[in-house]
């Protein structure tokens, strides 16, 4: 249990947290347009902690009001992608910053079997560690599914 | 759910009935509303009923149907505040009316007045027309559409010309595509946003009879009268008084006249026609003081439309030529 003790995948922010309500979820949203971030939609199966640039789902969403916007394209992500990972990314454009200032999952695969640890024994007694996906075995769009 | 300093949490989720019922304090200190005119004194919805009554000139059928609605929102919050049950109105409206009868202002308004009652959470307005929901090939039209609602969440969406949207004699044309995903979002996403169709009365309803969907989702039609002579001509005063002039000594009467003729020929835009006829009398004013190079301008000369300035207008010439025995 060492790679995986909550049998949960703990990436950015609220990842150690029960999963946030809608109504959470929205409220953060709301939080980053008041600071003016411009939100995204991001979705994977494959998780790897190297895997940073995950897809993006449409645009992301500059000139947004409300967070009911962005409510409304992570409903249409969650029901293209409902055993996928999906996170809310906030770009901050501000000049200097220009980065994400914020991002968080909210949508997770039913089972999270997480990653197995890979020995590889080189020269002499050397070890290689390396981790690497269980579900990452199988191919794209195969993962998570039972 | 957490409490992020700042956040809003509505009444309905908030108090439960009973602790609601003892008139309770709510945690900022404001009493709960329980009259008619402490929600309207809360809400400060009565300064923009009032602006509206003041700046717009005429239209009383349409006035009346906003404090119709105004009440209906009041009411509601009222209920909230009891604990009763209170359903969420659908408030999505069309606005037909001539070019230039107060279409486009009333809707700028109404999103101030939604935002204000609390119907509507953000209260800007996102204005646009077939191009900017209707895309150029397929697969175009569905984001570009979805883009605009999303900018149009918790505001108003004011869709102009809206009929353009559909055109029957084209049967693989994109505008239904947007009209379909407009229908969705305003049947699933009503307390996210208020859709507002703007456009002439006998084009909305042939675009209403092919497409029975949106006249059935939408509760509100308002009709704009066009203005009759006496309110345009108030409506002159109006906007020369907002930029700092008036009519000189029988200019008010040139106007009358002016206005009189302008009605009866082609192209009169109500109110947007007077604007026009305004700024032109403003052009020939600033030539006329011009021509006096060495003259100097009290605050008065600056501030007077003469009525040369208006007589000065093709409008007469025309009127004259159409009425030859007049
Ligand atoms: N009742 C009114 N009182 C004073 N000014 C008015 C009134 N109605 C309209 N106006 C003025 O007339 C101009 C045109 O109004 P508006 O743009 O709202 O018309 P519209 O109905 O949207 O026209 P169109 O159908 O051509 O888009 C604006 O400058 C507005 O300020
Ligand atoms: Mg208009």
């Amino acid at each position: 249990m060492m790679t995986n003790p909550t049998g949960r995948l703990t990436q950015g922010q609220f990842s150690f947290l029960p999963d946030l309500t809608d109504a959470e979820i929205a409220l953060q949203i709301e939080y980053g347009l008041k600071k003016g971030y411009a939100w995204a939609v991001e979705y994977t199966d494959d998780p790897h902690p190297r895997n940073t640039y995950w897809e993006m789902f449409g645009m992301p969403m500059f000139d947004l009001n409300d967070a009911a916007g962005v409510m409304l394209e992570l409903k249409s992500c969650r029901s293209t992608f409902p055993q996928h990972y999906i996170r809310l990314v906030a770009f901050d454009s501000t000049r200097g910053v220009e980065t994400i200032a914020m991002s968080f999952i909210v949508n997770r695969p039913p089972v999270e079997p997480g990653f197995g640890l890979v020995r590889q024994e080189t020269n002499g007694r050397t070890m290689r560690y390396t981790i690497r996906g269980y579900e990452a075995e199988r191919a794209e769009g195969e993962r998570y599914r039972k | 759910m957490y409490n992020i300093p700042g956040s809003v949490t509505t009444p309905a989720s908030g108090a439960s009935p009973d602790k609601a019922g003892e008139g309770a304090e709510q945690a900022d200190g404001v009493r709960t509303a329980r009259t008619v005119a402490e929600v309207m004194a809360q809400s400060q919805a009565g300064d923009v009923l009032d602006e509206l009554d003041r700046e717009l000139v005429g239209l009383a059928p349409v006035k009346a149907r906003i404090r119709d609605i105004a009440a209906l929102l009041v009411i509601d919050r009222l209920r909230m505040n009891q604990g009763l049950q209170a359903q969420t109105p659908s408030l999505h409206m069309s606005f037909t009316g001539n070019p230039g009868t107060g279409k486009t202002t009333v809707a700028l308004r109404m999103a101030q007045i939604l935002h204000r009652l609390g119907y509507i959470r953000k209260g800007h307005l996102v204005a646009v027309t077939r191009d900017d929901l209707v895309g150029q090939y397929v697969g175009h039209t569905a984001p570009k559409t979805r883009e605009v609602l999303k900018k149009a969440m918790g505001g108003v969406l004011f869709i102009d010309e809206a009929y353009y949207l559909y055109r029957p004699d084209n049967e693989r044309d994109y505008g239904q595509e947007a009209i379909e995903i407009l229908l969705q979002v305003m049947e699933n996403s009503r307390d996210d946003l208020v859709v507002i169709l703007a456009g002439y009365g006998d084009r909305m309803e042939t675009f209403f009879q092919s497409n029975p969907g949106m006249r059935s989702r939408i509760a509100h039609h308002l009709e704009f009268p066009d203005f009759v002579e006496g309110e345009l001509l108030r409506i002159a005063e109006m906007m020369l008084e907002q930029q700092n002039y008036r009519f000189g000594p029988g200019a008010r009467e040139t106007f009358q006249e002016y206005i009189a003729h302008r009605i009866r020929q082609p192209q009169f835009a109500n109110a947007r026609s007077v604007r026009n006829a305004l700024d032109r009398a403003r052009l020939r004013q600033a030539s006329r003081l011009f021509a006096n190079p060495d003259k100097e301008l009290t605050v008065d000369d600056l501030s007077t439309i003469e009525s040369p300035d208006i007589r000065a207008s093709r409008v007469f010439d025309l009127g004259a030529a159409a009425t030859p025995n007049n």
